[in-house]
């Protein structure tokens, strides 16, 4: 676009000499263009682009906290693999993830469901529902480690009053199985205000006429979820299960804080190892090796959505 | 939402029905944040007591929790330190997004196909792929232990998140405006500030909004980063340093959890549109 010099010389203000120059060249829309994006060009290049590429470093040298180690190759990844801890974690990671967003994806779905339908009180009911997505993680954690005390568990104790467990009822965080069973609790009460919120986005962008068209058919109310909402909302739900599975398996705030991968690394995910290994116990180049076994399904799930945003 | 000719009574039932559903979730949703509460005001006779029932405050309430954490140990250091990198990188975020998005999502230029992809990666990209990296290069900058090593490594995930959310304000501005405050003589960055800019302004308060509450309640990078007592954020100091060795001070710690969710909860209940919309943007444009 040649349109501003002209516009300015039009205007009356013709700038002249080097400053004139430097405003001409900036004024161009590429150079413009670049000059803007730069700061976060900057930014993205020196603390994400170079961090990631150091954790591919550190995963291929002897490196521990303070002291630069040498070039170890693929010895690090091997080590993790014949790792006991590590192979539980893979597990524990796999289940974790296909547990709760199979539960957030069900839930949330019914919620959105639910949540559409035009009460009183909507907006109220909204904001109730999506305060676990907001407060701290970190401190809503917190409460939910009491809620599940060894001895003082309010969940027990009610559920031991209304008959449906004997006294004293597990200890949650104390055993494995109930352990992962916390965690995930803990994940899908944070995770399931984000899917319905957004899930119920979709549902209100579906055209009434469709519904109306499938009542005059004579479809019932399972029918019409069935095949006018379910196909409609495709491709909100895979976008939003897309998300859900980076956040839910990259999930370090509810397992640091409720059991720290306890009881004997049973809820460990790979960061809270990433973490352990790395920082705790100060060996920063298995750590790295650890939190880039989660690589793969990230450059996945990147891969999906840029496909599907390209198709839209 | 589905309304066809049905009778009084028939929608009446379909309303009970909606309200009956949602009482399990709602409930789920919020009884642990009443059991925060209440847990903050109990004595400790009666928190820890196996005779007393837990779902209400049975012995009256008192404050000395509160009195505690103001008292005699370092809470409100901590809460002044998280809204100043709250603020402070929220506002650093802000100015570097508004410029990229603006620039992606309305400039043409060679490589801005490319550029916005890498916004993109860089936004699903998880922080718990990067601490240990940064952890060191927050070392070699000679900032670690400090409130600068949050302040500086927070853009990471602030930047590409609002760059994304802004660059779709920025697309639903008619090209047209712009062009006509060009060919009347305002340079390229005048067009930006006072066409574009005000006219994205609910893009802006959301982008302010949701920065706001990632950075108040980051975890993982605030764990790592700091260990300095002095130096920790709001969130990491109730939940690492109200604990004593390895015990748990319930009381105090959930009149931490109350108080250092207060922010947030603020901004949450004055602008809870902007919220479902940033949050419904955010995710389903992306």
């Amino acid at each position: 676009m040649a349109v501003s010099p002209r516009a300015l010389e039009v205007a009356g203000s013709p700038r002249v000499g080097y400053l004139g120059r430097l405003y001409e060249w900036w004024e161009q829309e590429h150079v413009f263009g670049y000059g803007l994006i730069m700061p976060a060009f900057l930014l993205i290049a020196c603390l994400v682009a170079y961090p990631f590429g150091m954790a591919i470093y550190f995963s291929l040298s002897d490196y521990w906290v303070g002291s630069p180690g040498s070039f170890v190759g693929l010895g690090n990844f091997r080590e993790i693999l014949g790792n006991e801890v590590f192979r539980q974690t893979v597990w524990n990671s796999f289940v974790f993830t296909a547990i709760a967003l199979t539960c957030k994806a069900v839930l949330g779905v019914w919620l959105a469901l639910l949540l559409a339908r035009n009460l009183r009180g909507k907006r109220l009911l909204r904001g109730a529902i999506l305060l676990p997505w907001v407060i701290p993680t970190a401190l809503s954690t917190l409460v939910w480690v009491w809620m599940f005390d060894s001895l003082y568990s309010v969940v027990n104790w009610t559920a031991i009053r209304l008959g449906l467990m004997t006294a004293p009822g597990p200890n949650w965080l104390g055993m494995a199985s109930y352990a992962m069973a916390a965690v995930i609790t803990v994940n899908v009460w944070r995770g399931l205000p984000f899917f319905a919120i957004i899930v119920l986005a979709g549902l209100v962008s579906i055209p009434r006429e469709f519904y109306e068209a499938a009542e005059v058919d004579g479809a019932s109310s399972f029918g019409r979820f069935r095949y006018v909402t379910l196909p409609l909302l495709k491709p909100v739900l895979a976008v939003v299960l897309l998300f859900s599975t980076i956040f839910t398996f990259n999930d370090f705030n509810i397992v640091y804080v409720l059991t720290r991968g306890g009881p004997v690394n049973t809820t460990h995910l790979f960061a809270t190892l990433a973490y352990q290994t790395g920082l705790a116990g100060g060996n920063l180049g298995q750590g790295a090796a650890i939190s880039l076994f989660m690589l793969p399904l990230l450059g996945l799930v990147v891969f999906l959505q840029l496909r599907y945003i390209r198709r839209e | 939402m589905i309304t066809g000719v049905r009778s009084p009574g028939a929608r009446r039932r379909s309303i009970a029905f909606g309200y009956a559903n949602l009482v399990p979730f709602v409930f789920f949703a919020l009884f642990p944040f009443y059991f925060m509460v209440i847990t903050s005001f109990k004595s400790n006779a009666e928190l820890y007591s196996l005779k007393s029932v837990p779902l209400w405050i049975q012995n009256g309430a008192i404050i000395d929790h509160y009195t505690y954490l103001f008292g005699r140990t370092e809470f409100l250091v901590w809460i002044k330190n998280s809204l100043i990198i709250s603020i402070v990188s929220t506002s650093v975020s802000l100015v570097i997004s508004v410029l990229a998005g603006y620039s992606l999502a309305r400039l043409r230029f060679r490589g801005v196909g490319s550029f916005g992809t890498a916004v993109f990666i860089t936004y699903l990209v998880p922080p718990t792929l990067l601490f240990l990296p940064l952890s060191q290069v927050v070392n070699w900058l000679g900032i670690a232990d400090t409130i600068w090593a949050l302040i500086v490594t927070y853009p990471t995930f602030l930047v590409p998140f609002s760059t994304w959310l802004l660059m779709g304000y920025f697309r639903t501005i008619p090209r047209e405006i712009e062009e006509c405050a060009l060919v009347d003589g305002a340079s390229r960055m005048q067009t930006l500030l006072r066409i574009a800019l005000p006219i994205a302004i609910p893009g802006i308060i959301c982008v302010i909004l949701f920065s706001f509450t990632l950075t108040w309640n980051e975890f993982i990078y605030a764990l790592t980063f700091v260990s300095k007592t002095a130096n920790k954020t709001a969130i990491v100091g109730v939940t690492a340093d109200l604990i004593r060795g390895d015990i748990y001070y319930w009381g105090s710690l959930m009149a931490g959890a109350v108080l250092a969710s207060v922010p947030v909860v603020a901004g949450y209940v004055f602008f809870l549109d902007y919220y479902v919309s940033g949050l419904t943007a955010g995710a389903v444009k992306g």
